[in-house]
């Protein structure tokens, strides 16, 4: 086989060929850095490219030399968004105010995916501190979509799916504060999950909004994320939201749910509110055309209303900027990142201010002011007070929905992937994009997306969400690995299967 | 620029002062409340620092649990109420000592609310005081000013920061309005922090040092006109490190507001600074409407519901409350009631109490500790408990007790003991300080001593008693202090009756 | 129908210690105002009996041991920042001139 070849390779597929010594995880990563040096020009899924990614596939290529077990992801490149800290490489969020900074540590989950011996190939670009559905916010450039390079790979990941998609990794990890593993899927055909809220730990992890966020998968297929998944997820006893739970393997799940070939005994709930206006033709057709291959397989489909997500997004856009704008008090030109100093005689309050004015894109600033507000004293209680008890109510709709069903499924996002600078001086167009996948984070229940097809109107892919209770991940899995494969059995394939392979170079980046 | 201050008695004729009270109490735990960095005092700058106490990007708190315990026991000790459900809160304000320009704090879920607490004034005056909450959070970092002529925030040219203390261990205690204090409201504030220090030292939850900041207090004061209901505008006194600071601190602030008032001024509410050296307070930070803390519940920290089990377990561990066990003492030890303010003053309660545990009586604990050693730690500049332990003072008494030595003998050997931190006894041995004790040796210096006087025998026979002071005066002079005195007299008085 | 003028914009803006340009402020003012109006229907739903839910999870009373673990090397702490002597993080004057 080609060095070429291998970037199309799904991580599963490596790992058996790298554990058989039919290819060398140096040799595999080399070809990746070689597809990421082809592509990046037109793609810039990556922030930052690691020099030392062919001396640690060497590292883990030597371990297995000698026999020893490692993991079942050995020997795989990984991609990291750049909100996770790397002892080896920048991380900077995509922020011009922690541009060049070096962490101490790793995160938890990055540290776990080195011991596993996957072998990191790079930062992916994000919008800036994960604020945003399309990397156009990163303040680096925008990345761009592998499916058509004028459109967005969607956000705040969309480094990540772009990265996958574009076949630059076979896997990357996310992260997932309102959809920003699942939204960046959807739009790039790509695979993505959110973890039940503390299954992933959040140390090392650059904090957006702290009881939202959660560290995910983004892979090319339902099996390669849960095999990362079981790798970095797990108890962390640095994160006080993690959960201590003995988690079942996610792998085991996905495995028997493709090979399941039916659905069978099994509730799936189409939620009313998630499929109503505002969803572009090609995506409700394709979801229809997933409820009836579901319904042929064997599944029941009932349908649920959850009356209060129509205040999802609300009550986010009003608890994310609160929690984020404390949340991003710490970048003041004291201990690490950027000073900027207004004049010589500048106090410290002024150098803050004017660092943060330099340091800070848009929309990290509109939503730091917005969250200010929202914490205001005489504005809490009608603000962030209403909106934490939305979420008491989502949750209520949730537990209700899942009395009547074992999953959940809806659109992952409401449009395919819209064009670069469409939305990005309208941050209320911007912000109803996430109406599908908030509510999951508000209630902290695990949801992934998977491809479904491509839209009729533009030719471009469509995730379908599957949602399940807390700690339910592995049904989450298992359901996936099933309509993924009914999917691929209907199509004669995958959706990425059909995702262009070499890109024209348009404008670059920003 | 100088206050105007009122004579303070004509301040109280005038008007009502009413106090508050905030003390934050630094808990000795090995590590900080959010990280497992050391909680030390007095190591190089930004040594014991974590990710944590910096606030780097990514990182995370987690509570200590230790540090809720002694919250809690702490909490029981003020009489207070335990929550059942209690959080964190995030308190936003920008500021370089403070690593993430958020203090994790306790807002309207403090662990521990609704207490009263018992303070004994030194002349004998009960008073209750009303507690409002206890809170956990944690300490900030220090800043020092460089630059500029003193050193202090106005005219530095910069500041450098050690995060060191930052997210140590802190739990804020916040009394009630103190009504009805009068002119006694600075002693009531004094004492009441005494019996904040006696209780967490009891506990063995704090150093509780103020000099080093492991106890800090603000005293809020206000005045309001006689037979006014409304509560003045007050003040918040900051920077107060000692009792006597306190006392003075709140006496000033009744003075100076009462000055400004009676000329038809307005108090300003703002923070104000105690000055140690000029002992007058400074206006700070004014308390503006722009200051808008933005509470809200720390997403990284979850609530604490501490079980009854582990509540009532603290309970039963409690020691007996300060003003209680004062009174306790001061019966068992039998002193009077000047004898025990003495006692009270010279701050050395534990130590008596712990010499006397070792042996030594009540009455001579209490003459060791508030004469010869405080004497030598005000000599010194040190705190008393820093010089000799209760075990020294415990084998010198027992010196004296057995005659080895006398009194006055007895205050070399205590120098001695402090400056190479020998026993007695070995001090005695090598000094050769020992009483002389050989009849002989002592008749042969009276007889010395009378043959140099030849008068006195004649006034002794006569009953001029008094003039066997000088003979003893000389035997004791040349045995260098080393006799009994006691002895010498009963010697001297046997050859005058042969 | 909230009401957010720039001069509410200046205010917040201090308190979050961004120095925005007026032109920020105009921009923000008005986008501010439209993204109100639009979370504000969170009200329409809520009565005082349900309660808040600050964590998705809910969880209590998680507790470290107090155990020293580490400590961040002081050269590698300093080593980030803009500026240090050495020994503690530095720092431009607190205070302006009086
Ligand atoms: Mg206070
Ligand atoms: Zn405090």
């Amino acid at each position: 086989m080609s060095a070429s070849e291998l970037v199309f390779k799904s991580a599963s597929e490596l790992a058996t060929l790298i554990r058989d010594k039919q290819v060398s995880s140096a040799e595999v990563t080399r070809a990746h850095l070689d597809r990421m040096a082809e592509v990046e020009g037109a793609i810039h899924a990556f922030l930052h490219v690691n020099e030392g990614a062919v001396d640690a596939a060497k590292a883990v290529d030597a371990k297995i030399a000698s026999g020893e077990k490692i993991s079942e992801l050995a020997g795989v490149p990984v991609a990291i968004k750049d909100i996770l800290c790397t002892v080896d490489m920048p991380s900077t969020a995509a922020s011009r105010i922690l541009e060049g900074w070096i962490p101490p540590y790793d995160a938890t989950v990055v540290a776990r995916s080195r011991e596993a011996g996957l072998v990191p190939l790079g930062k992916t670009n994000l919008d800036e501190f994960a604020m945003g559905s399309s990397t156009e916010f990163s303040a680096y450039g925008p990345s761009r979509n592998p499916w058509d390079t004028d459109r967005i790979p969607g956000g705040s990941g969309g480094g990540s799916a772009a990265a996958v998609a574009a076949f630059e990794a076979p896997i990357a990890f996310g992260s997932d504060t309102g959809g920003s593993i699942r939204q960046p899927a959807a739009v790039t055909g790509s695979v993505g999950f959110k973890p039940t809220y503390g299954g992933a730990s959040r140390f090392g992890a650059i904090a957006l909004a702290s009881s939202l966020d959660q560290v995910g998968p983004v892979s090319r297929n339902v099996l390669d994320a849960a095999l990362f998944h079981d790798v970095f997820t797990g108890y962390d006893a640095k994160d006080s939201t993690s959960l201590n739970y003995n988690w079942p393997s996610m792998a085991e799940a996905a495995r028997l749910g493709a090979k399941e070939g039916s659905l069978k005994g099994l509730r799936i709930g189409v939620v009313k509110e998630l499929n109503g206006e505002g969803f572009q033709p090609g995506v409700k057709a394709l979801f229809n055309e997933l409820v009836e291959l579901a319904t042929a397989a064997g599944a029941e489909i009932v349908e649920v209303s959850a009356p209060h997500f129509d205040y999802a997004t609300a009550a986010y856009y009003l608890i994310l900027p609160a929690e984020a704008s404390s949340n991003l008090a710490k970048y003041d030109a004291v201990r690490f990142g950027l000073r900027v100093a207004p004049n010589e005689a500048a106090t410290i309050e002024e150098v803050m201010s004017a660092t943060r004015e330099a340091g800070f894109g848009p929309e990290v600033k509109r939503r730091i002011i917005l969250g200010t507000y929202a914490l205001s004293a005489g504005y809490y209680d009608a603000y962030y007070g209403s909106a934490q008890q939305v979420r008491t109510l989502i949750q209520r709709d949730f537990e209700n929905a899942f009395a009547k069903a074992d999953v959940l499924i809806s659109p992952a996002a409401p449009t395919t992937a819209f064009k670069i600078g469409e939305r990005v001086n309208d941050p209320m167009a911007m912000y109803l994009n996430d109406i599908t996948t908030i509510p999951a984070n508000m209630a902290g229940i695990p949801a992934g997306s998977i491809p479904m097809g491509l839209a009729d109107e533009d030719g471009l892919p469509v995730g379908v969400q599957i949602m399940a209770g807390i700690k339910k991940d592995d049904l989450m899995y298992k359901v996936a690995a099933t309509l993924e494969a009914l999917l691929a059995e209907k199509h004669g394939g995958s959706v990425l299967d059909k995702a262009p392979r070499s890109y024209a170079l348009k404008g670059g980046a920003k | 620029m100088k206050d105007k201050l009122m004579d303070f008695d004509k301040a109280l004729e005038l008007f009502e002062p009413v106090i508050g009270l905030e003390v934050h109490v630094e808990l000795n735990t090995k590590t900080k409340m959010f990280s497992a960095a050391p909680n030390i005092f007095g190591a190089e700058p930004n040594t014991a620092i974590s990710e944590v106490c910096i606030g780097l990007p990514g990182s995370l708190p987690v509570v200590n649990g230790k540090a809720v315990e002694y919250s809690i026991s702490l909490g029981l000790a003020l009489g207070c109420k335990i929550a059942e459900h209690s959080s964190f809160a995030r308190k936003n304000y920008f500021y370089p000592d403070l690593g993430k320009n958020y203090q994790i704090s306790q807002y309207d879920e403090p662990i521990a609310y609704d207490g009263e607490v018992e303070v004994e004034l030194a002349d004998g005056e009960i008073w209750n005081i009303p507690i409002e909450r206890a809170h956990m959070e944690e300490d900030a970092g220090k800043l020092t000013h460089v630059g500029g002529a003193t050193g202090r925030i106005q005219g530095a040219e910069y500041s450098l920061v050690d995060y060191n203390r930052a997210g140590v261990p802190l739990v804020e205690i916040v009394t009630r309005p103190i009504f009805g204090t009068e002119g006694k409201a600075g002693e009531v504030a004094s004492a009441y922090v005494q019996t904040i220090r006696d209780m967490v030292l009891a506990l063995g939850i704090s150093d509780a040092r103020m000099e080093r900041g492991n106890l800090r207090c603000d005293a809020n004061v206000s005045l309001r006109p006689r037979g006014s209901e409304k509560l003045g505008t007050r003040t918040e006194t900051k920077n107060v490190n000692s009792f006597r600071s306190i006392e003075r601190a709140v006496r000033y602030e009744i003075q100076r507001q009462a000055a400004i008032l009676a000329s038809g001024g307005n108090i300003i509410q703002e923070t104000r600074h105690w000055h140690e050296d000029t002992s007058t307070t400074s206006a700070g930070r004014p308390k503006s409407d722009a200051e808008d803390y933005r509470y809200f519940p720390e997403p990284d920290l979850l609530p604490i519901q501490p079980s009854a089990e582990l509540v009532e377990k603290l309970r039963a561990e409690l020691p007996e409350a300060p003003a209680k066990h004062r009174r306790r003492l001061k019966e068992s030890w039998g002193f009077t009631d000047l004898e025990f303010r003495d006692v009270v003053n010279a701050g050395v309660i534990p130590q008596i109490e712990a010499t006397v545990a070792l042996g030594t009586s009540p009455a001579q604990a209490r003459k060791w500790w508030t004469s010869e050693i405080l004497r030598l730690a005000n000599e010194r500049g040190v705190e008393a408990e820093e010089l000799v332990t209760p075990a020294q003072v415990t084998d010198l008494d027992a010196q004296v007790a057995s005659g080895a030595i006398t009194d006055k003998i007895a205050r070399t050997v205590l120098v001695k003991m402090i400056d190479s931190g020998k026993s007695a006894a070995e001090i005695i041995e090598s000094e050769g300080l020992a009483v002389v004790s050989d009849d002989s040796a002592l008749e042969a210096a009276i007889d010395q001593a009378l043959a140099e006087n030849p008068d006195v025998l004649e006034k002794l026979r006569e009953g001029k008693l008094q003039a066997a002071g000088a003979i003893i005066g000389s035997v004791m002079k040349a045995m260098a202090g080393k006799a009994d005195a006691a002895k010498v007299r009963e010697l001297l008085m046997a050859k005058v009756s042969e | 129908m909230s009401e957010i003028t720039p001069e509410t914009i200046s205010h917040l803006a201090n308190l979050a210690r961004i120095a925005l340009t007026e032109e920020e402020k105009e921009l923000l003012a008005t986008q501010l105002d439209a993204i109100l109006d639009a979370v504000a229907k969170v009200g329409e739903v809520t009565t005082p009996d349900v309660p808040r839910t600050s964590h998705p999870v809910p969880l209590v009373n998680v507790f470290r041991n107090d155990e020293e673990v580490h400590t961040l090397d002081r050269e590698a702490a300093l080593g980030n920042a803009p500026d240090s002597d050495g020994t503690r993080f530095r720092v431009p004057a607190i205070l302006g001139e009086e």
